[in-house]
């Protein structure tokens, strides 16, 4: 979902910010085996990164303010495995298996976790960039019911292409489910008081990494 | 395994969410989704060899390499990837330099999307809503937070990580650093400092010297 809890830029009321010195990488272990459940059933490949944000997004709002990160990671992880029909509802109600599970085209093996690597998302144009750096540029004031990558905070204002960053797998097609989609994606940036009404402050500066279909010309 | 350790280090049941984790990872090991071995080796890969010494390193290096320096900031992966000292990061990042002009901070308002090739996975302030949502519209007040005022007439720029491009800060050196190698100024270099939420460390008179 696109206007739901997870888009937080602007908001009042969350408190301060609470560093913690020495912080360890995980809080417990658990928190590991998520991160490295996570990490080895994207590798499968029946999902993208956007589809596992999508999830995360899709949670209700008090379940996702009242979740850690990887409490919500879990959650998105094992609503996903069902939905994808990996794991039964009764397999998660039994704290086991059941039935064996179906075939995966892609494990992660042991080899392939001591390779520390990351996805690339750039993908060759489809077509020429439509904008290029200097170019005046208004964002839409769009709120699909799906993925988007356009924080509210930034729709519907006007702002300069500071940089093009290649073509690059579009979130808002992927977390469908509908293929990569490849699209221009730009550097733009914002004054703060474009963004937040004639008292901000003139000091700030705001950039989204904004792809071409957010964009009009201005 | 290592969450039993920890509940009987403590003294404690088994929270819900070790016992849900624990059941998930059962179920998708039978099911033959995953190896265990391989959680292991992903666990120790982030707890030991990813972390924001390489980001200081890259940074130093900048520090004292001012052609190294040029390219970080015109392609930061292709000059990472072409110190072989340096393992391969991503494609996609991005360093952006703080002047006398201008501090950057970096924030990811509709996840937590992180440099974690070269600072490892973020810290728990990173992903809360309090950092998420007010660095954006008062990144000043998010900064006096951490501790850092920056002197009047400094313009603050916040990179929103809306897509797979990640931002690395390359703060400005200390003074009193001339001459340092490569390796004492990495250790000036914080976390903090690369996320923008913080400043490199000030050199110690005593360790001035030996960074020599």
């Amino acid at each position: 979902m696109t206007n739901s809890i997870h888009d937080m830029g602007g908001t009042h009321g969350f408190g301060p910010v609470v560093p913690e010195p020495n912080e360890p990488v995980f809080h417990a272990d658990w928190e590991g085996r998520v991160y490295a459940l996570q990490r080895a059933m994207g590798a499968t490949g029946l999902w993208t990164i956007d589809g596992g944000r999508a999830s995360l997004e899709n949670l209700p709002p008090l379940a996702y303010l009242a979740s850690s990160y990887y409490r919500r990671w879990f959650l998105g992880l094992e609503g996903r495995v069902v939905a994808h029909g990996l794991v039964g509802e009764d397999e998660i109600a039994a704290g086991r298996a059941l039935r064996p599970g179906i075939r995966l085209n892609r494990k992660l093996t042991l080899e392939d976790a001591k390779v520390v690597s990351y996805p690339h998302y750039e993908r060759p144009p489809p077509g020429p960039a439509h904008f290029k750096a200097g170019d005046r540029v208004r964002t839409k004031n769009i709120s699909p019911p799906t993925h988007t990558r356009l924080p509210r905070y930034a729709r519907g204002k006007l702002g300069t292409v500071e940089a093009v960053r290649g073509c690059h797998v579009f979130p808002d097609s992927a977390a469908l489910g509908a293929g990569e989609n490849p699209q221009w994606l730009y550097t733009v940036v914002f004054s703060g008081q474009e963004l937040w009404g004639d008292e901000a402050d003139p000091a700030i500066k705001v950039s989204i990494e904004a792809f071409e279909p957010y964009l009009l010309p201005a | 395994m290592p969450a039993d350790d920890h509940a009987h280090d403590h003294g404690s049941e088994l929270s819900e969410m070790q016992l849900r984790v624990r059941a998930l990872e059962s179920i998708l090991t039978e099911k033959g989704y995953v190896d265990p071995a391989a959680l292991d080796q992903i666990v120790e890969n982030v707890e030991t060899r990813i972390g924001p010494h390489i980001g200081a390193r890259v940074v130093a290096r900048a520090w004292v390499d001012l052609e190294f320096k040029r390219r970080l900031l015109a392609d930061a992966t292709e000059a990472v990837n072409s110190v072989a000292e340096f393992d391969p990061v991503a494609a996609h990042l991005i360093a952006v330099e703080n002047t006398p002009q201008t501090h950057n901070v970096v924030v990811c308002t509709l996840c937590s999307c992180y440099p974690w090739p070269v600072l490892g996975l973020p810290p728990v302030w990173y992903k809360s809503a309090p950092y998420r949502s007010r660095t954006v519209i008062d990144p000043k007040g998010v900064l006096a937070e951490f501790g850092v005022s920056l002197p009047p007439g400094t313009d603050i720029r916040i990179w929103d990580s809306t897509a797979e491009t990640r931002f690395l800060v390359v703060p400005m050196r200390p003074a009193g650093t001339e001459g340092w190698g490569e390796e004492a100024l990495a250790a000036l270099v914080t976390r903090d400092s690369m996320v923008g939420t913080g400043l490199p460390k000030s050199p110690e008179p005593q360790k001035a010297e030996a960074g020599r």
